[in-house]
């Protein structure tokens, strides 16, 4: 803020603030003229007004009110550029990035600033960061077994995962199905804990450019095909033969880029599960406009010990119990 | 009798007739589709996946017919009654006063058919598209030339303070309106606003909480300064009193915005001192409480028999207790629990139902006699039966809403001792559910209330001159 519009702040507020009190002090006396509980003396369509004075609780308690506002505005950032003189702040407002965010918090505590979000923050990784250190130690093996460390993975998902994945796990129209064996970038504690850190950005290209209207059609036949679905054979057959544009991410035999050892996150169009609807229209849209998937990064949301956790958790999901 | 009928001659009533009518026919609607909108919630099958009938497009229309439609026709009819009573002389001009009642009419059915199609700005009671909204501008307008016009020429050297509170809400909610309207037209059904993030959601603020301060307080205000004294046959209190809380009352408003965007991007200077104006904002709130409840001295008996009067006290309680809440729930540490939950649609409600809609019944059903040449409603008996239904719907509504409330809040901060949050949204929105049902029933007790007043309303207009005045004595028992 211009210290133009700090100083307009502070006129309109504090001119404000005592417009209001004298208007206040001035009719605690009565200056009318009229005997105090006698009629004003005029009169609209029958109703008259009584000069009775102001109740005294009530201008107590608006006493009280204004005390506690110039107080509070001594104290707290409020009138326009004037910090407070307990140099409070919400948080660091402002910040664009999370590396912007970090500097700042740094920044915060090297100057002694009382920002109220960090101080919150770090209480809270005093008191409950232990507990995840301590689990960050053990193998997402052992932790999957573990029905304490279980417990509070599953809160961890309800508050994180939830949104996409689903308070069931079992994904929705573009998110995956954590609890069946079907992996895009593979169920290892391993690769899940990677997937959890540094997310996954999928990118099916749209191939209408590439195939044409009548390619579309015949690939779709073919996709739908390779699941043991009813299609025209001829446009299957006509599908298979272009294939190869797809093998490269998918696999030769349609098996997904696990299958092949592949990082691209390619589902298995074998096995009749679809991430974004097996629908003849579902699966020709994904052909002709592509798809693309984003699994967001937690290692910096998160924390590496609360990922750690949270693998033991998801893969805890698919195991046969 | 022979003063009332001089006075027909003397006064546009024509147009006050209009709104007031109006006024209970929207009130149904506007509650109606409320009750709709409130049983989905509990049993969301009823949109019966018809887009139209989907709560995001129903919540607008709700809110739009209640404040606007139902709230606004009852600020009009009253505000050009009372303008004319107290200023003894004829509104301004009867052309531009039909003008108004005929425009806003037109408004309200564009609202109706834009909102159900999906056509909305998305700004919180500024849901209407730019023409709709130059349409509310000019007729805005038209409406401070007429009301304005008629103080003027008032015939009475003084301004009673009923029309201070009148003229302060329609200047400000002409400039809210205005302001917070500007938007760049992209089609005629599309517009964006000429605001960009945290000063976009400021100005949706400041006109959003102002909506509620001048529209939905001041304008009512305004209506109990005439209808309460007048009702109850008693002088008003404390003219000093009215005069420090008037404007105390006009001054500070104005700042409290912020208070709905607390905990978020808003800079810290601008959420404390909205937050500073809201706290102070509450004595002279009381101010405008104490004045009417305290003109009821010497009265007080009346509301034994009187169930009119019984609806404006019992909607300055209402008043006097919604205008504490919301100072508490400005005060961040308390907005921390109160904010995104089911408390504050409680408390809009004990503002909206218990405060705006019982003064408005309360004045419509002192209204409707006088205007139509009656001593009083065709039923007494059955005003009071509205006042009871009207009174059980809003406290089932309220608790319903305090107690889903607080305990979504709870439930939203508790943590376990490893720091996860201990409950998902969807656990607390299971846990609602019953408060749901319980709001429902506190709406279908309201909306019945107020079909029973469209009878009697019925039933009074229709009456032939002078055959209700017999009546009263046996009914009032």
């Amino acid at each position: 803020m211009t210290s133009f519009w700090s100083i307009w702040v502070i006129v309109l507020t504090l001119a404000c603030l005592a417009l209001i009190f004298g208007l206040l002090v001035w009719n605690l006396k009565n200056y009318t003229g009229v005997e105090e509980g006698a009629s004003c003396g005029h009169e609209f369509d029958g109703i008259e007004e009584l000069n009775n004075p102001l109740p005294k609780w009530w201008t107590y308690m608006f006493f009280a009110t204004f005390v506690w506002s110039v107080y509070y505005l001594a104290m707290y950032p409020g009138l326009g550029n004037f910090a407070g003189l307990l140099g409070w702040t919400s948080s660091n407002q402002g910040v664009t990035s999370i590396e912007e965010s970090k500097q700042a918090v740094l920044n915060a505590k090297e100057n002694g600033h009382w920002v109220q979000l960090d101080k919150e923050f770090e209480a809270a990784d005093e008191r409950f960061g232990p507990i995840f250190k301590a689990f960050a130690q053990q193998d997402v093996l052992a932790l999957a077994d573990n029905s304490e460390a279980l417990e509070i993975g599953q809160r961890l998902y309800a508050q994180n995962c939830a949104q996409c994945h689903g308070s069931d796990a079992r994904g929705g129209l573009g998110f995956p199905n954590l609890t069946d064996k079907d992996w895009l970038y593979g169920g290892s504690p391993d690769q899940i804990k990677e997937t959890l850190l540094n997310g996954r950005i999928a990118a099916m290209p749209g191939w209408e450019a590439a195939l044409g209207e009548q390619g579309v059609e015949e690939m779709t036949a073919y996709v739908l095909s390779l699941s043991g679905r009813k299609v025209n054979q001829k446009d299957a057959d006509a599908g298979k033969s272009k294939f190869a544009l797809c093998a490269a991410c998918h696999g030769m035999d349609g098996k997904g880029s696990v299958a092949h050892n592949l990082p691209f996150g390619a589902p298995d169009l074998t096995d009749n599960i679809w991430l974004y609807g097996g629908s003849q229209r579902a699966v020709e849209e994904s052909v002709r406009h592509g798809r693309a998937g984003v699994m967001p990064a937690w290692k910096d949301i998160l924390g590496e010990d609360k990922v750690h956790l949270l693998t033991a958790y998801v893969y805890s999901l698919s195991q046969d119990k | 009798m022979s003063q009332t009928v001089a006075s027909q001659t003397e006064y546009n009533y024509k147009v006050v007739r209009q709104f007031a009518i109006m006024t209970v026919i929207w009130g149904i609607v506007g509650m109606g589709v409320g009750v709709f909108i409130a049983a989905q919630l509990a049993w969301p099958a009823l949109n019966f996946d018809i887009p139209w009938l989907t709560y995001s497009r129903l919540r607008p229309l709700h809110t739009n017919a209640v404040i606007f439609a139902f709230g606004t026709s009852a600020l009009f009819a009253t505000s050009y009654y009372v303008v004319q009573r107290t200023c003894q002389t004829r509104l301004f001009s009867d052309k531009l006063a039909s003008f108004t009642f005929w425009g806003w009419q037109a408004i309200i059915v564009a609202a109706a058919i834009t909102l159900p199609l999906g056509i909305t700005s998305s700004k919180e009671y500024a849901e209407l598209e730019w023409p709709i909204d130059i349409a509310i501008a000019v007729v805005w307008v038209t409406y401070a030339v007429v009301f304005f016009g008629t103080l003027i020429n008032r015939k009475v050297s003084h301004i009673y303070v009923a029309n201070w509170f009148y003229a302060g809400f329609i200047i400000t909610v002409a400039v809210l309106h205005i302001v917070n309207s500007m938007a760049v037209p992209v089609s005629l059904t599309k517009s964006y606003s000429i605001y960009a993030g945290a000063v976009d959601a400021m100005v949706q603020w400041w006109y959003g909480h102002n909506a509620v301060g001048f529209l939905l307080t001041a304008g009512f205000l305004g209506m109990m300064y005439y209808f309460v004294p007048k009702q109850a046959g008693r002088p008003v209190y404390s003219y000093r009193l009215s005069v420090v809380h008037f404007w105390a009352l006009v001054s500070l408003y104005i700042w409290a915005g912020p208070h709905h965007l607390h905990y978020t991007a808003l800079p810290d200077w601008t959420q404390s001192l909205g937050m500073v104006m809201s706290v102070i904002l509450f004595v002279p709130s009381w101010g405008g409480m104490i004045n009417g409840i305290m003109t009821l001295s010497g009265a007080w008996h009346k509301l034994r028999t009187d169930p009119v009067l019984r609806f404006l006290v019992v909607s300055l309680s209402f008043y006097g207790m919604s205008t504490f809440e919301g100072p508490m729930m400005a005060i961040k540490s308390v907005n921390a629990l109160s904010h995104y939950t089911d408390w504050t649609v409680g408390h809009v409600h004990s503002g909206a139902l218990g405060w705006v809609a019982m003064i408005s019944i309360g004045a419509i059903y002192h209204l409707i006699p006088a205007l139509f040449g009656h001593s009083n409603m065709y039923s007494v008996k059955l005003v009071n039966t509205h006042f009871w239904l009207h009174t059980v719907g809003v406290v089932l509504y309220i608790v319903a809403m305090w107690i889903s409330g607080v305990m979504q809040g709870l439930m939203w901060r508790a943590v376990n001792s490893d720091g996860t949050l201990m409950y998902s949204f969807v656990q607390s929105l299971e846990a609602s559910y019953p408060f749901y049902v319980m709001r429902f029933l506190g709406g279908v007790f309201i909306v019945v209330g107020m079909l029973v007043m469209a009878y009697n309303v019925y039933r009074t207009v229709t009456a032939k001159s002078g055959s209700l005045a017999t009546d009263a004595n046996t009914q009032m028992a």
